[in-house]
Order: structure tokens, then sequence, then C-alpha cells
């Protein structure tokens, strides 16, 4: 198949790599340089999309970032994307891509009837016509539009390419290297400034590629491609291409999206697909250009209605014609550049200019050249379905009000240009207030707000001498400041065509009896008569009007509609522009992959994973482990085929009867030390410690200011002035974090030190009846009975040469210790433990083993401690001393902490001894009662009792003092459960807690 | 993303640093009696500025230092940074 509209020379693409493509099935060639958009049109292919709102067909309307409809399904290497923008996806051998938007085809669209109803669909259609019956949004409304609208389709698989994040430095990030940005680039980096130049497309230059303009004897292309040869090989200099700066944040922190293999086939091996760069900057230079204007007519959305600059782009960088029968319709000169593009290569185009009698050199160039122009006249509509075939011309009175005669022409390609709307997206994400410029009816950055500044046309400077000169005086100004070094750079000369005063001029009225659609935002289909809808229903903010018409909230978030959207409303509210204002611009300036956003952190990245020493011990030995937090705790070992309430079971009650051991390295461990660490934990924990001798443990619970519990755990006296402080897993960090904030901030004339050193040991918990006996084997050199090492005893010695703390305490209720060596010595120790315990049937156990023993002795963890619960309701008030003040002690005497029937923690057992009971569900009174039933209280934890073989649950009971043997039921709408219930003392198991003394 | 000076480490990213919250917040001494309104005004009652505020900051992935910062709540721009001893002019 020929590219019937690729001329036979010209453009920057490579004619001697053809490539082939597809787009909705059907196979197409392009050449390498090209664009997806570049080579469909050089196939002359024009209808890409349906619209989002009537699915009237979409063609191409831009060249690059402002396209609002050729938003395709891209397929590349086994994997789909959705929301690709033809004009900015480069094309690659292989490369399919299909239109979105319209089912079941591009050319056959069942949403289209909507463009026959679409007296139906006004401004604000979302908001009335689906809001009722709400029954209809599920089964109707909503699988309708889901099916006959979006913009592409997410992969459901896991996304194999890689992402990358990178941090980075400079004193001169300068977005877009057009001329300005390549000026200011050049003076920065010859001034040794350390420079990022990032360029969103793939060839640097911006509008210079394109306009027929002279630097320093040079053209523009040429001019532009010496300065990025020399900046490439500077070393203070990073150019990058592809790189779209997206967002400006506090600080000086830009953020830039680098598309670093998305050209490609594939990606190359070890290299990501894409890379999001967080830069922070000394300075910014906001060098982004201006983005066209479109003017507004009938059916102006009709596929070959497109930006002149777009078509000029087309023509010059890649060798194609939008049309060979073409019109152009400008209110300014830049449609005569794209005028004599046309004819220079062969094509006769129509201008209708909408000024009265402009004069230019341009102007002169096209008389010259024998270009046809009419002078006051418009268009008035366009004509053709999936195609441009002709246009309604007219005359327009000089007060722009009045049409004359009506003629009609052929042509297949309508190019305009409303003249020029500076991007000024970045300064305004700084905070920059923007201010209107009258001259140019666009608004430009005001007064930087953080070290912005804004270059060439993004600041409505649209002539390239001025731009030139501005730009190396900021570039060498702003570098003088960092670097000091003032290196003078001869500014080359200058030839341009200055161009003549543009038309305050964008929508052309409807003429009698017609009723055109004339469009302003054209990815979300809003209309001139939407707006006008909007404002006669008394919307006047300008941020109401696009919350309600939707206008410039498209994907494209209405680079090419806002302001001619607040001409139309300023023009009928009889305001001026800048009194209307323009709605806020916010990150990210263009849409941004999801997988650029997380980056590395995927799967098993998105958090670090901690594992104790031991870790490979347990997976040996058959371990199914649980997230701890990041940490990766052994849940149970299975044996068999064991589920886990039955492996879970099996290593409970082995505790309860032989030996059991433990994996808790990963309590919190911190070390503290120095004269005041008794006064310290005084201050920290709720019970008295000063008097706590060396070589004991003691059990603490400490509270935040507002009375609430904290955290709890034992610290132990390791000597005269060092304790060894442990936590919960989940508290670790925050225990240390306020530890610090007191002994730094509050009470900075305590000497203490504080440090974590939970990754220093290896914990082991040895547990049960029987743990004596292994303890005697493992330290056959200490006096380990009841009198030599006492419940609540610590100490030190040797485990086969390897140094070991021994502490006595207990979470399971058990007779239990707590051996700790160093962390390199933990699987030696594990493995000891293992060997030795043979003869007394030692077995490892889990998490939910831990969790069931725990649960039957009513020792709280952090299902009860859950940020909301004081002492009393966790029946930890004993530990609160009334002699000394601590942390949060002022608060407990608050009416709802004290009240007669405050909660307390009971335990819970169902009436038939059979019925599990889930975690989270509610205790009531009566199950019969209407909804909302009356909450008493919840389940924080529930077993399966090993002890009395029945299920167990601990609860927060509103008036628990007093519930014990009361009937209640536990509900679950979640499980849809009811369970009578009796309410028990939380200690179901030994409640004298005689087992840990023994 | 702030940018924020660490009196000890240098100018460091703020996800570096934990939030915590006015640093002209004093907590009343210990074993004083105080009034109930005096305590709440401790534990709750915060002001809710917009504009130049002394608030706390740890440098937790840093020196675990706790520091003061002067910010400007509605603008971000931040004024200057203390050690946790250091008198404030
Ligand atoms: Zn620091």
């Amino acid at each position: 198949m020929t590219q019937k509209f690729r001329l036979e020379n010209g453009g920057l693409i490579n004619r001697d790599k053809k490539l082939s493509f597809k787009f909705n099935g059907k196979t197409y060639y392009g050449y390498e340089g090209d664009t997806l958009a570049s080579a469909l049109i050089a196939n002359g292919v024009h209808l890409v999309g349906r619209s989002f709102k009537y699915h009237r067909p979409r063609g191409f309307f831009g060249a690059g970032v402002d396209e609002p409809y050729a938003i395709v399904q891209l397929y590349r290497n086994n994997e789909t994307e959705p929301n690709i923008k033809a004009t900015e996806q480069e094309l690659f051998e292989g490369l399919e891509a299909k239109s979105v938007n319209c089912w079941p085809s591009v050319n056959f669209d069942i949403g289209a009837i909507n463009n026959f109803l679409k007296i139906f669909l006004p401004a604000g259609f979302y908001y009335k016509t689906f809001m009722w019956p709400k029954s209809f949004w599920y089964r109707v409304y909503e699988p309708f539009i889901r099916k006959a609208a979006g913009l592409g389709v997410a992969s459901t698989k896991h996304d194999k390419e890689r992402y990358e994040h990178k941090y980075e430095y400079c004193d001169l990030l300068i977005a877009g290297s057009g001329p300005s940005g390549l000026a200011s680039a050049y003076a920065a980096a010859k001034n040794g400034a350390r420079v990022i130049l990032a360029e969103d497309k793939p060839r640097f230059g911006g509008s210079l590629l394109t306009s027929d303009v002279n630097i320093g004897n040079q053209s523009g292309e040429d001019w532009a491609n010496g300065i990025i040869s020399e900046l490439k090989e500077m070393p203070n200099v990073v150019v990058k291409n592809r790189s779209q700066v997206f967002g400006y944040y506090d600080h000086n922190m830009l953020v830039m999206s680098e598309k670093v293999s998305d050209h490609l086939p594939k990606t190359k091996k070890h290299h990501p697909k894409q890379r999001l760069w967080y830069i922070r900057a000394k300075e910014v230079l906001i060098s982004s250009g201006s983005i066209e204007r479109p003017l507004v007519f009938g059916n102006n959305d009709t596929p070959g209605v497109m930006l002149s600059s777009a078509a000029k782009e087309y023509l010059k960088v890649y060798g194609v014609l939008v049309g060979k029968n073409p019109l152009v319709f400008t209110n300014n000169d830049s449609g005569y550049e794209t005028a004599i593009e046309f004819k220079k290569n062969g094509i006769n185009p129509i201008i209708l200019d909408s000024r009265v009698n402009p004069q230019s050199e341009i102007i002169d160039e096209a008389i010259n050249l024998g270009i046809k122009i009419k002078f006051s006249y418009v268009v008035v509509a366009a004509h053709g379905y999936k195609k441009v075939s002709s246009a309604d011309i007219a005359k327009i009175s000089n007060d722009k009000k009045q049409l004359g005669t009506i003629e009609n022409i052929k042509c297949d390609c309508i190019c305009v240009s409303g003249f020029w709307t500076p991007t000024i997206h970045l300064a305004s994400q700084s905070g920059n207030k923007t201010k209107f410029k009258e001259e140019i009816d666009a608004f430009v950055p005001g007064t930087s707000k953080q070290n912005e500044t804004t270059l060439g046309a993004a600041n409505g400077i649209f002539t390239l001498e001025e731009t030139l000169k501005s730009s190396f005086t900021a570039g060498q100004d702003l570098s003088k400041k960092i670097t000091n070094k003032d290196n003078k750079i001869s500014f080359p000369n200058v030839v341009e065509k200055i161009s003549s005063q543009h038309d305050k001029f964008w929508c052309v009225p409807l003429p009698k009896g017609k009723n055109y659609k004339r469009f302003l935002d054209f990815q979300n289909d809003v209309a001139v008569s939407d707006i006008e809808i909007a404002l006669k229903e008394g919307y006047r903010s300008i941020e109401h009007v696009k919350r309600y018409t939707t206008l410039g909230m498209a994907t494209d978030q209405g680079k090419t509609s806002n302001l001619n959207g607040l001409q139309l409303v300023s023009d009928i509210e009889n305001k001026v522009v800048p009194a209307v204002g323009h709605t806020t611009f916010r990150p990210p300036y263009t849409p941004i992959s999801i997988g650029t956003i997380v980056g590395r952190e995927v799967g098993k990245h998105s958090k670090p994973t901690r594992k104790s020493p031991m870790h490979s011990w347990h997976e040996k030995n058959n371990a199914v482990f649980v997230d701890a937090g990041v940490w990766l705790r052994p849940r149970y070992y299975k044996q068999g085929n064991e589920n886990l309430f039955e492996a879970s079971k099996r290593e409970a009650k082995n505790v309860r009867t032989n030996v059991g051991v433990c994996d808790v390295t990963t309590l919190g461990k911190i070390d503290i030390k120095g004269p005041d660490a008794a006064e310290l934990l005084n201050r920290v924990y709720t019970n008295a410690w000063l008097k706590l001798p060396v070589g004991k443990a003691r059990y603490g619970v400490m509270l935040r200011e507002d009375g609430i519990i904290m955290d709890d755990g034992t610290t132990t006296r390791i000597s005269e002035n060092h304790y060894h402080m442990t936590t919960t897993t989940a508290q670790a960090a925050n225990v240390l974090s306020h530890l610090e904030y007191y002994l730094q901030l509050v009470w900075p004339e305590l000497n203490v030190n504080v440090v974590s050193t939970t990754e220093q040991w290896a914990g082991a918990a040895i547990a049960g009846p029987k743990s004596r006996k292994l303890l005697e084997k493992l330290f056959p050199n200490n006096d380990v009975s009841n009198e030599g090492l006492p419940f609540m005893g610590y100490t030190e010695s040797e485990l086969f040469g390897v140094k070991a703390r021994i502490f006595r305490i207990s979470f399971s209720g058990e007779l239990a210790y707590e051996v700790n060596v160093e962390s390199d010595n933990g699987q030696f120790m594990w493995e000891k433990i293992i060997e030795l315990g043979q003869e007394f049937q030692v077995q490892p156990y889990g998490t939910e083993a831990l969790s069931t023993l725990r649960i039957e002795m009513g020792h709280v963890a952090g299902s009860e401690l859950d940020g909301r619960t004081i002492s009393y309701d966790t029946s930890l008030e004993g530990l609160i001393s009334k002699k000394k003040d601590f942390i949060g002690k002022r608060s407990l005497n608050r009416e709802a902490f004290t009240s007669s029937d405050r909660q307390k923690i009971v335990g819970v057992v169902p009436l038939d001894k059979k019925t599990s009971i889930p975690e989270g569900s509610h205790l009531v009174k009566d199950a019969q009662a209407p909804l909302p039933n009356k909450k008493l209280g919840h389940i924080s934890a529930s077993c399966w009792s090993v002890e009395h073989d029945n299920p167990f649950s601990l609860a927060i009971l509103k008036d628990g003092k007093n519930m014990i043997g009361e009937k209640l039921f536990v509900m679950s709408p979640l499980k849809n459960k009811v369970i009578p219930v009796e309410i028990v003392s939380s200690h179901y198991v030994d409640p004298k807690g005689e087992r840990v003394r023994s | 993303m702030l940018h924020i000076k660490c009196p000890y480490c240098g100018m460091r990213s703020q996800n570096e640093f934990s939030y915590g919250g006015d640093a002209s917040v004093k907590r009343p001494e210990l074993n004083k009696e105080i009034s109930d309104e005096e305590w709440d005004n401790f534990v709750y009652n915060r002001k809710s500025l917009r504009g130049k505020h002394l608030e706390l900051w740890q440098h937790l992935s840093g020196c675990r230092q706790w520091i003061k910062v002067e910010r400007d709540t509605a603008t971000h721009e931040i004024f200057n940074t203390y050690k946790a001893d250091e008198e404030i002019s």
C-alpha cells in the first residue's frame, strides 16, 4: 500500500527505514521517525476514534501533547496500554494500535445514535440524566456508559516492564528545548552551571524545526542541532529528549517522566520502559512554548479540521500532507506560514482571514506566491461525516456579528489558527499568580513564586529575536548567581518575519436557522450551547462552569479549549477574561502511566521484607509465613496435609503439654543507657521502675498523653545504668521516636541514650512445662531452677561458647524463657534448641499458636491495644502507680475513662461450644432488635482453646466488669452469623497465673 | 516535596523527616497541679495557623534528631531551622 499523502522529499524522517504497522487490524507502512499520527495521515487515514459523549467521528487535531482526539489503544510486545496519543507515539516496526471509545467499530458506532439524541445530552447531562431512579445506575446506566464510552482498557496482566525512579539535583532545570530553552541552556552551561535540558518530543528544537527563520546565517533547525551537539559534549549538562517535566512542587522540586523505551518494539535488556525523575533545581526555566488556539465554527470537530501549526509540522517534520485541497482559516499571520508550506509543495490552499485588511511581510509573500486569500471571511460550518469534504464560508461584518451570503466550497482539510496560548502550566503549578495579557488575549505568568523564570512563547513573547535575547540573558544571569562565572556569549544575528496584529475573534456566529454544534472542548464534547445553558442555569464561577459542563476536564486538561471557553463566558457575561479568571492547573501536565509513578515499588518491592536470622530454617521446615508489618514470621509449620487450624492447634497443645520454641526476633528492642535511665522508664511506663534490681525484668505499659495505651512490653535491668526494653513488633519504630521526643525536647536534662537493637539480637521463646529441662541442657553451667532464675529473672550466659541473654518471661502463660543471642548466632541457637529439645518433644510454633496461647490466657496484644483502649479496659489498671506521675496520667481522670460502666476486656464462649466467632463481630443484647442494633462491644481476638477444646474469644465489652455470666449474642453481618454466647473471665486458662511461676 | 535544612545534616528532602506538630506547645511539668483546661490545651487544642509557624520535625531517616522548623503553612516557605535546644530570637 502506498503512502498517498507522503511528499516525495523532505521531512526529518528516515526514508531508508520503512516500518510496517497495524491500525484497527489493517497493515500500513511508515518511516522511522514518524509518529503513529503522521504515518496514518501519510496513508490517508483520518478517522481514528469516536468522541466521548456523542460518538462523533474523530480525526487528528494536533501534532503533539495537546492532541484531544487521537487517543488509541496500543499493543506492544504482547502487552497493551490505553490512553496513548497517536501524535506522541513514535512508530516502530510491528506497532499495533486500535481505536478506542467506539463500539462495535470505528466505522459503525452504536453510540453515534447519541449524536441524533443530542438534544437530550446538554450540559450537566450526567447530573441530570443518570441521577434517577437510583436503582438504574448499576443496572442500566453504568454498564451502558462503560461499554459505549471510555478511553481504552487497562491490561489485566502483570506488567513485566521495569520502571525506574531517579533523584537528581541541578543548578538549572530547563523545560522545553525550543529557542528559549536552547539559548538559556547554552548560556548557563557556558557559565559552568549544572544544567538539565528536557524535551518532551524525540527531536530537540521546538518551533525551530518548523519555522522559516535564520539564526547566525543558519536555518533554525541547523542552529538548534549545533547547540544540542555542543551541549551533549559538556560534562555539566544533561540533555534529555522524550522527557516531559509534568509537575512543579514545593521548594523547586520538579517531576519529569522520561519515555526510555516506548519508541522501541521491545524494551532492551536491563533498560526501564519509563523513568521518573525527581529533580531538585536551584533555578527553573520554563520554556514550554505555546499551543495554537482553535477557531470555533459549526461542526469544527469533523476529521480534517486541525490546527494550522499541526498541518505545518506534519509537512515539515514528517513530509506528510494533511490534505491536498486545504482551506486555511486564520485570525492571525500563523495560518499564512502553513499556507506557504503547502504552496511550496505544489498544493494550492485558500486562506480565509477574519481580519479586514491586515498587512505584513508574510501576507505579501503569500500574495506574491499566488495564494488565494479572502479577507473578512470565515468558515461557517464544515461538512463531511468521516472527513471534511466541503465548507460553508461567508463574509463577516466588521463587528463580527453578521454573516454574508453563504457559499459552499470543496476542501479536504481545514487548518485553523486562532492565535497562540502560552503554556503556563508549570509556572501556575509553582504558585505563580498568572496575569492576563491584553495584547495576546491570553494568560502569562506573573511574579515568580518559587525560583522559576518563564521564557519565550510561554511568557507571551512571540518574536524570535526577543525570545533569544531574553533567554540568553536569563541563562547567563541565573547561572552567574550560582557559579560566579561570567562567560559572555555573542548574540547571533536573527532574521525573521514580523507578524501583524491578530484579530480578537474566535467564535463564528451561527447562520440563521442552523443549529450546528460548535465545539470548544473536543475531547469531552463540550459545545458553545453547553456553556450557554450552564450560564442560563445560573452557574457563574468558571470553576463551576467547568465542572457542570466538563469543559477542560478530559485527559488533555483543556490545552486547546480553556481560553476559548473563557472567551465565550466573558462574551456572554460582558466581562473581560481576567475577571472571569482561569481554572487551576494541576499536575500532571499530561497523563503519566501508573507504572512510572509506582516505579520499582511493585510486588515484593512495594515494601522492604525483614527476615529473622532463623528464616532459612523456618523455610526448610515447611513454615507458612505471614506478614507482620514488614517482617515475615512463620504462621505455622505444616506437617503432612495439615491446614492452618490443625497445625496451630497441634503446636499450641505441644506448648501446653511439652515444650515449644517460637522465633520472637521481630519484637522491638531498645537499648537504654545512662544514669537517668530508671527515671526515664518511670516517666514512660505507668508502673514504678526506680527500685527494679539488676538482673530483673518487669512488664510495663506506656500511654500516650491522652491516656490511651501506646504499647506494652518487658524491660530488663542489665546492669546499674543499662536497660533492655522490648516493644511489640508493630510499635517498635513509634516507641523509639516517642522516647527520643521526650529525651530531646521535653526532658533534655535526663542523661540517657536510646538506640534500637532490634536487629542486633535474635530471640527464641522456649515455652511449656518442659522448658526448664530443655534450658538445663542448653545451659548446663547455669542454675536455671525456680530459685536460681525465678519468674521475671534475667541472667547472662554462654550457649556452647556463644554469648546469650536469658530472660524468664512468658507470653504464652506457661513456664517460659526467652533466649537472645547476637543475630549472627541466631541459626546456631535455634538448631541447638531443636536438637537438644528432641527428648522433650520440642516443636517450633508460629504466630497462630502464639495467638491461641495468649488469647486463652487473656494476655492482651495489638488487637486489644488498638489505640482506643486504656489500662482499665484491658485490665492493666493494677499497673498504674498512684505515687508518681507519668506520660498520660493526667488524662486518666477524664469522665469517660472513669465512668462506672466503662468497657472492659472479657472472655466469650459460644453456648454450643462449637461455633467459631469471627473477629470484629459485635456483641448485642437482642439479636432480633431492629436496626441499628445497639452494640455493646466487639470481639477483638478469637481462637480455638486447646486447653478447653472449644472456641474462645476476647472482647472489649461495655460494663464488662459486671457482665461475667451474662448471655449475649455475637452478630457478624459480614459473615451472616448470629451466635448465642456466654461472657466469662478473660483469663480462661490458669487464672491465678501459677504456671509461669512454677 | 519540602526541602528542609537539618541543623546537623544539611539540606534533605521531606521524605527523610516526620512531622511533629506545633513546637510552641510546652508539656506541663510532671507532678504539677494543673486545671483540666490547661491539660486539654496541651493534649488536644492546637491552632491551625495560616502563615508563619514554628513546628517540630524529626530527622527520622537521618540523624534522628528532633528539630524546630519555622515554616509558612500557606506557602510552605521555610525561613529557618533550629536545633531542639537552640534559642530562637
Ligand atoms: Zn539530621
